[in-house]
């Protein structure tokens, strides 16, 4: 750093109001969760203090463990079934569309909703899963139910297919933008080679499209992994998830050192898996680009 | 192969078995668009129910709910709340965000490693993390709960936003514009405001009305952070803990309209960005 003092002091300008902002509402919250997850509780307030009581009652309580594990079933639901929607989509906008007007309206046929409300998205699945809701009268009026039925809402089922509907939007972009770089010359002269059509996709699209499955699968899974919401709104009594414990300990439960080891350990989840991620689409990128 | 060598070998079936594949892609592509539009007509149809209940089929039309929302006192109030809340959270991250795009662009610093993984972190993280770690700040600072709390919690969550796609746009800027602009005697600021920020300018904009679409949107970090005053999600997901009324499907539809009119506002001034340019 040999630049002259009025360039220093420049570049400090520019630099201490992002610097200052991330270290004050960032490091030093994520610093005071960490510290927090290793004191003790003892009603109606906790104490400092250095020990893994917090972590032991995770790693022991079956019930922590089974929230977790389920959290992280329906996270993986949520993606796959995103991606059997999405891939299709995003295939037949690259591949079978031709006029680009139409491909842009269909493309932002997706992308929109993500302007309205996730609540209110989330709200619709209510009404027409309920036990007065639209598919139970429709049932009805088609006669395959005489009665309605409530077999519908308030289950981990109702909660997939609504953090489907949420969140797909996110699983479509990244691998639309995938096929979209893919050379149509390598499909050509994979047929131009007589491999069938089937085969081509297997071979050269799939492999090539793996980046944006594999991104927009952290995106939907992350989002899935710490929602709270889907779960009040559509989950039943089985239905809880690992950020609806965690909200929990940070309101009626009142024990801040439960539900931040709760959250770090949520954290270390989250970054695992956008660490793998990331290692597997720069893999994707070496070997294809 | 056998399918190819069948193809080949009988030309006609082959039409038929064309037709039946485009068939298949139109009905498979509208099932698709389908699940994605049904729910949101069903939540605009029901807000003209004339019933409480939201049963099919609908017992009449009305415009009764509209009506009531206008009185509606609460939910205007957190309307603007919220208009609050984002504008305020919007500008912060813009304020905060750009400098951070450039400072990360441009210039090098000690642990800028580490500053770029940590301003980034939340657009990756669940927004409960951000929304409880600023909790426990607020609370050990001593700072209240409050809408000023949320502004601050949506301008950290939302940084990310408006960091990743400036910076995008900086990194396709050469950096001898910039240069020239010093060559010739600007100042730093002048050249900020004469050569770089023209050129970044759709960027910001961009990110900042996705900024300001995601706060007016936003639960998560709000849910933790706000005292009494609600925001419009806040407002309404407490109306929905206590049942579903068409009232909520009357705030639903005009929301769907903002945000069509929102959509529709983006892409005209995106077309008219990109065609001087061509």
């Amino acid at each position: 750093m040999s630049a002259p003092l009025s360039v220093r002091l420049k570049r400090a300008a520019v630099l201490s109001p992002p610097l200052l902002w991330t270290f004050v509402f960032m490091f030093i919250p994520y610093a005071i969760l960490f510290v927090y997850s290793f004191w003790v509780q003892k009603y109606p307030t906790f104490q400092p203090a250095f020990q893994f009581g917090n972590y032991l009652q995770i790693a022991t309580d079956p019930q922590y463990l089974r929230v977790l594990l389920r959290t992280l079933k329906i996270a993986l639901f949520v993606s796959l079934g995103s991606a059997l929607i999405a891939y299709p989509y995003a295939y037949f906008l690259v591949f079978k569309v031709r006029r680009p007007g139409f491909r842009l309206a269909l493309y932002m046929a997706v992308v929109a909703p993500l302007w309205v409300s996730y609540l209110l998205r989330a709200y619709t699945w209510k009404i027409i899963l309920g036990t007065t809701g639209i598919l139970n009268s429709f049932l009805m009026s088609i006669g395959v139910l005489s009665e309605p039925s409530s077999v519908f809402l308030y289950n981990q089922t109702a909660m997939i297919i609504t953090l489907i509907y949420v969140f797909i939007p996110f699983m479509v972009m990244p691998i639309y933008a995938v096929l979209e770089k893919i050379p149509k010359s390598l499909i050509e002269a994979s047929s131009d080679l007589g491999v069938g059509r089937f085969r081509t996709f297997l071979m050269v699209t799939l492999p090539l499209s793996i980046p944006g499955i594999v991104a927009g699968f952290t995106m939907t899974f992350t989002l899935t992994f710490g929602d709270f919401i889907a779960p009040i709104l559509v989950g039943g009594p089985d239905g809880l998830m690992i950020a609806n414990v965690i909200a929990s300990q940070f309101g009626a439960a009142l024990n801040w050192p439960l539900g931040s080891a709760l959250a770090l350990v949520m954290l270390m989840i989250v970054l695992t898996i956008i660490t793998i991620s990331d290692r597997f689409e720069r893999l994707g990128q070496g070997k294809f680009a | 192969m056998t399918q190819i060598a069948q193809e080949r070998a009988t030309p006609l079936p082959r039409k038929a078995a064309v037709q039946a594949e485009r068939l298949s892609w139109m009905l498979g592509i509208t099932a698709i668009l389908g699940f994605l539009y049904l729910p949101i007509a069903v939540l605009v149809t029901f807000s003209f129910n004339t019933s409480r209940s939201l049963t099919w089929p609908m017992s009449g039309l009305t415009l009764d709910w509209y009506k009531k929302l206008a009185s509606n006192d609460q939910l205007i109030d957190a309307f603007f709340n919220s208009v609050y809340v984002a504008t305020s959270a919007t500008s912060l991250t813009l304020i905060i965000g750009v400098p951070a795009a450039i400072a990360l662009d441009r210039i090098d610093f000690p642990g800028k490693g580490l500053f770029r993984k940590l301003i980034l972190l939340p657009i990756a993280l669940p927004g409960i993390i951000t929304g409880i770690s600023m909790l426990i700040l607020f609370r050990a600072i001593g700072f209240n709960l409050s809408l000023e709390a949320v502004i601050v919690g949506h301008a950290t969550a939302l940084l990310a936003v408006v960091v990743t796609q400036v910076y995008a746009r900086l990194q396709r800027l050469p950096p001898s514009l910039a240069e020239a602009s010093a060559d010739l005697g600007a100042s730093g600021l002048q050249t900020f405001f004469w050569v770089t920020l023209p050129n970044i300018r759709t960027a910001v904009i961009g990110s900042g009305m996705l900024a300001f679409t995601l706060s007016f949107d936003e639960i998560p970090v709000t849910f933790f952070l706000t005292g009494r005053d609600n925001t419009l999600p806040m407002y309404i997901w407490s109306t929905m803990r206590r049942g579903l009324t068409p009232e909520i499907n009357a705030i639903g539809s005009l929301i769907v309209l903002m945000s069509a009119i929102l959509i529709f506002l983006s892409v005209m001034l995106l077309r008219d960005k990109t065609k001087p340019k061509k």
